[in-house]
């Protein structure tokens, strides 16, 4: 179960230098039902990473309160995944050894976690590449492996903060699709911040539009299409076009 | 083909090697004439036969690692928790890092004459100096090591389910603090070579390498002071070796031979 409940979040950061203060975040709320897929949109700075990080344990937030089926979000929990922005593979481990810290970290001995996760690395496809240190995998097998470090640990929600953004489109193309497979065979809720709106659109049940800083929920777009979507579709079209004005009113706004 | 290569390139070392030592024969032999002031190759070999052949080489050998590994001994358990803990815990750091900054700019052998009044005419009092010179660049790369250790894995580590500081620091910040520590450890090490020679020569020691070359210096033969220096310059270059070897492929395969 991965039922998310955000309430009237804010989260106001403190600047050391001049005492000011930035508001990040302003009152947000939505709702995310067990095994959807969100896509959070908005324009660069507006706090998605900030909120993904409240959601993650890693952040608090200013007021408000997030719960995960109902209980209130403290702090890390292994419960909700999250693969960064940035590559986040421990370096010093190989391919399967970072897929298995989670497990380790549960008490499970070194040898069992590495036969529990074989599959995961099947699914992502990195058999081949499993003993590899990260420095020798591409940008977009290390992200492979970062969402299969954090599939194993069999998280309810998994949150993922423009985790291709770095990737070229074709790569990006295939990840997307590798990534719908896996949502579709895993039970899992999936919160993915990105700023494409192609991805969103391809991607998500709901997109969450944010307003530029500080980050509010513009509006909340149901894709009620069915999947695998064609990227260039009409209906995928008139979407793609909708979704895009509201994010360029966003942009005159400032 | 790397074949040849790997022969051309260690033919040009040993070439030069050799032309070093008929150089230095030459010189000692023809033009200086006096082995006080410059013993040939010839006599340092024979210097080495006699005290090889009278075993008390292999005495100062094992009593100079003795003493360097006291030194590195009490570096590592020392130096380590301690850069460890100032780079971990801002507490820590506030508390220790005056202390250190006061002590640190102490040359190691300026401590010389307490570890004599301490320790006595020791293996520890020799070990003592070592460890001085040694501790400073350990604790100092140690916490350089652990500051710098990216947010994103010890982040990643924490939403994996790794929370506690004890796991923190075991399982994300000294692997991700190696490299800088090892590079501690490889300057202390020179340092306390160095160290180690001017400990023996200063009376901490009654035998060693370095308390010899100052024996022999008073005995006037210059021929077994050149000696102990070689073998002071092997041996340390025998540990940087080794050292790099091993660290080079165990801990730190994955910094992808880039580092070092
Ligand atoms: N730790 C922090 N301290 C101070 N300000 C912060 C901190 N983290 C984020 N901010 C500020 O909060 C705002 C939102 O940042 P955030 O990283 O959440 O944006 P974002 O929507 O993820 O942007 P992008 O799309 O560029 O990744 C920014 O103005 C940023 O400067
Ligand atoms: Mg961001």
């Amino acid at each position: 179960m991965g039922r998310v409940n955000v309430k009237n979040v804010s989260r106001i950061f403190t600047k050391k230098e001049d005492n000011g203060s930035m508001e990040a975040l302003h009152q947000v709320s939505f709702d995310v039902e067990d095994g959807e897929f969100i896509c959070l949109l908005g324009p660069s700075g507006c706090g998605k990473t900030t909120l993904l990080r409240i959601i993650a344990g890693l952040e608090t937030q200013t007021s408000g309160e997030i719960t995960l089926n109902g209980v209130p979000i403290t702090g890390p929990d292994p419960k909700r995944g999250m693969v960064f922005q940035q590559y986040s593979l421990f370096p010093w481990r190989t391919v399967i050894d970072n897929i298995t810290f989670g497990l380790e970290m549960q008490g499970i001995s070194k040898t069992e976690a590495r036969k529990q996760v074989e599959k995961y690395i099947d699914l992502v496809g990195l058999e081949q590449f499993k003993s590899s240190y990260p420095y020798e995998l591409s940008g977009g097998m290390q992200q492979r492996a970062a969402i299969a470090r954090a599939l194993a640990n069999e998280p309810e929600v998994l949150l993922m903060d423009e985790p291709f953004g770095a990737l070229d489109a074709q790569t990006r193309n295939i990840l997307q699709d590798e990534l719908l497979k896996i949502w579709e065979q895993k039970h899992v809720t999936f919160l993915f911040v990105t700023h494409s709106v192609d991805e969103a659109v391809v991607l998500s049940d709901k997109i969450v539009v944010m307003t530029a800083r500080p980050g509010r929920i513009k509006e909340i777009v149901k894709v009620d299409l069915p999947r695998p979507r064609s990227r260039t579709s009409h209906e995928v079209n008139l979407l793609r076009d909708r979704v895009l004005k509201l994010l360029e009113e966003e942009r005159f706004h400032r | 083909m790397n074949f040849i290569k790997t022969i051309e390139e260690k033919g040009i070392e040993v070439l030069s090697l050799i032309t070093a030592v008929a150089i230095w024969q030459i010189v000692a032999d023809k033009v200086v004439h006096d082995t006080f002031l410059l013993p040939s190759f010839y006599d340092v070999m024979r210097a080495f036969f006699t005290i090889v052949k009278s075993g008390l080489i292999f005495t100062d050998i094992l009593t100079s690692l003795l003493h360097f590994s006291i030194g590195i001994v009490a570096a590592f358990i020392i130096g380590i928790p301690l850069g460890i803990s100032m780079g971990w815990f801002k507490k820590a750091n506030q508390a220790i890092d005056p202390i250190i900054e006061i002590l640190r700019p102490i040359p190691p052998l300026a401590w010389i004459p307490f570890a004599i009044v301490w320790f006595g005419l020791t293996h520890q009092a020799a070990g003592f100096v070592i460890f001085i010179g040694m501790i400073f660049p350990i604790i100092i790369n140690t916490y350089t090591g652990f500051k710098s250790v990216p947010k994103v894995y010890v982040e990643a580590a924490k939403v994996l389910g790794c929370t506690r500081n004890i796991d923190l620091i075991r399982f994300i910040a000294i692997p991700s603090a190696m490299p800088s520590i090892v590079s501690g450890i490889r300057v202390a090490m020179g340092v306390g070579w160095m160290c180690l020679v001017a400990a023996e020569m200063f009376g901490v020691s009654d035998r060693g390498l370095g308390y010899q070359i100052w024996h022999y210096y008073y005995l006037h033969r210059m021929d077994v002071v050149l000696v102990y220096m070689l073998i002071l310059g092997f041996m340390g270059l025998l540990i940087d070796r080794f050292f790099r070897y091993y660290v080079d492929a165990k801990l730190l395969r994955w910094t992808s031979g880039t580092v070092v």
